[in-house]
């Protein structure tokens, strides 16, 4: 059960003199549970990247493989794959419509052909599991808060049960508490229900705690895929492409450079507390 | 799915009629069609074609983008063909079934075809030189004589071109809903009238709640900069007639006077 991209290339506008190559191939391997950060700056493909994963768009050139089938392959049942992986865009709040919160989570269950009691069973466990307070279910989707919206809107695809789900700047546009709510949230529902996650976002700090690999992208190619400790080892690099490391990675390179000499080895806060304390001790 | 809608859209590029006075380009759009109407015969269709063909080849666009606006009207215009083609009482050339197709309709069925495609195009060499903005700008301009008998000619210009300008934004937009909807198993491609109708609704509701939050802001935007409308209002490049305009002003009126003329001429020595 995984997700294959082989060679896959999409060009926006081909054969006129605006085309613009979006994808360059690109070769991933998604597998079952990972927590995955898809970094890239603004215009470097990502957002294109994910459309591709359900089906949405379709590759210039390259194929790609849900569970072993090609999902462009003619006689793919797209409906059912992006059931299986879903796809929360930025600002999902946008796409509310119904009258209440409850029946605008049971859209997704409902396209499914899925019977009544079950629709409803599935709404209601995916309002669970983004953390909405019952009071809400019944209420206008349009009175709500900002991040209320988000997880209703993140709600609203969890109810199709996928097996990947994929958000898109989840946390764009939300102040600073509604963003560590809305990630602890994605953390606790990853943890849970082990669905494999992918986390799109042009900012380190936000993933960095969470994910377990990190895939940055760079003008439509993959400029590195790896365990977070690893890709930020190349924060210069980083830098280069209007990326940034962690902050806590500067400040542990700020601190060898004046002779404290911690080990550079750490991607959150609780680690390089840990560091410092060691280094504290020894001294 | 819903970009490739060109009627009325602007090809950037640099050539002589991009730069012309929205005002001329506007002028000579309408004469152009008036011409469609006025001139007689085959020598008359000639002239506006070699006319179109200038204009054409001025405009650096290429040919295929006109063609492209063409394809929404193709309907239309084998609705016209068609209705003119066995509707037209005459002389009988043909029988099909209980259609007859008569000389004179045929002959009206090309006219109109070609007076159609004539009109679509060079309509579209104009929206595709100019921008939106511009054309409202000269349209304002031209109306501004209006003002006296109390009609809002810089409202009605500012409502066109902010109306123009949120075309674009809300294709995007109703994109962005309709990939986000299907992305929720919706489908709007399937099933009867009635079914893909309601199937709109998902669509429809964020879209209509997106574009009045954003008029929204738009308004309060112009409010904060203190927006009061026309009077007295400057521009921050005003129009002004350079050698070009007027040197084009007098084409086009050589133009329509060479071809109601030559029509005419042709016409009276038998041969239109």
């Amino acid at each position: 059960m995984s997700i294959i991209l082989d060679h896959v290339s999409h060009i926006y506008g081909e054969d006129t003199e605006m085309a613009v190559k979006a994808l360059d191939d690109v070769n991933l391997v998604i597998p079952d549970g990972q927590f995955i950060g898809l970094i890239g700056h603004t215009g470097s493909g990502k957002s294109t990247l994910v459309q591709h994963l359900n089906g949405l768009m379709k590759p210039t050139s390259g194929s790609i493989y849900f569970n072993g089938e090609d999902i462009n392959s003619e006689g793919f049942q797209k409906k059912e794959l992006r059931s299986k992986v879903g796809l929360v865009f930025q600002y999902p709040e946008h796409q509310l419509f119904e009258a209440d919160v409850f029946t605008d989570v049971c859209f997704g269950p409902k396209n499914l052909g899925l019977p009544k009691l079950e629709m409803q069973m599935r709404a209601y466990d995916a309002l669970k599991l983004v953390g909405l307070e019952e009071e809400y279910y019944y209420q206008s989707p349009f009175d709500l808060s900002g991040g209320q919206k988000r997880r209703v809107a993140i709600a609203g695809v969890l109810a199709m049960k996928p097996e990947v789900l994929i958000l898109d700047e989840p946390t764009a546009g939300l102040d600073p508490k509604g963003r560590d709510e809305i990630l602890d949230q994605v953390a606790k529902l990853k943890q849970e229900t082990g669905i494999t996650v992918v986390l799109v976002s042009h900012s380190m700090d936000d993933v960095a705690k969470y994910v377990d690999r990190i895939i940055v992208m760079n003008k439509g190619k993959v400029a590195f895929d790896d365990v977070p400790r690893e890709v930020f080892k190349h924060y210069e690099e980083l830098e280069k492409i209007g990326l940034s490391a962690p902050q806590v990675t500067y400040v542990m390179q700020d601190l060898r450079n004046h002779g404290i000499m911690v080990s550079d080895d750490v991607t959150t806060i609780e680690e390089a507390k840990e560091e410092i304390l060691k280094y504290l001790h020894r001294t | 799915m819903l970009r490739d809608i060109t009627l009325g859209q602007y090809y950037q590029t640099e050539s002589v009629i991009h730069r012309l006075d929205p005002r001329v380009k506007l002028v000579t759009t309408i004469v152009f069609i008036i011409s469609l109407f006025v001139f007689k015969g085959i020598a008359g269709y000639a002239i506006a074609a070699l006319f179109l063909l200038l204009a054409i080849k001025l405009s650096h666009v290429p040919f295929k983008f006109m063609v492209k606006g063409m394809k929404a009207v193709v309907f239309l215009l084998m609705i016209t063909v068609v209705f003119n083609l066995f509707l037209t009482p005459g002389e009988p050339l043909f029988t099909i079934w209980k259609l007859t197709i008569t000389e004179e309709g045929l002959k009206l069925a090309i006219k109109m075809a070609i007076r159609l495609c004539f009109l679509i195009i060079g309509s579209s060499i104009m929206t595709l030189t100019t921008t939106p903005n511009q054309l409202t700008d000269g349209l304002e301009s031209l109306l501004r004589p209006l003002n006296k008998i109390k009609v809002p000619v810089h409202e009605i210009a500012m409502m066109m071109s902010i109306a123009l300008r949120f075309i674009p934004i809300l294709l995007e937009e109703t994109d962005k809903i309709m990939k986000a909807q299907i992305a929720r198993g919706a489908d709007f491609e399937n099933g009867n009238v009635i079914k893909r109708a309601k199937n709109m609704v998902p669509l429809l509701v964020p879209l209509f709640i997106s574009a009045f939050r954003r008029a929204n802001d738009l308004a309060m935007a112009m409010e904060a900069r203190c927006y009061r409308g026309g009077d007295n209002r400057t521009k921050m490049k005003p129009l002004k007639y350079e050698k070009r305009d007027r040197l084009t002003y007098a084409f086009v009126l050589a133009y329509l006077v060479v071809g109601i003329f030559a029509g005419n001429l042709a016409k009276s020595i038998g041969l239109g």
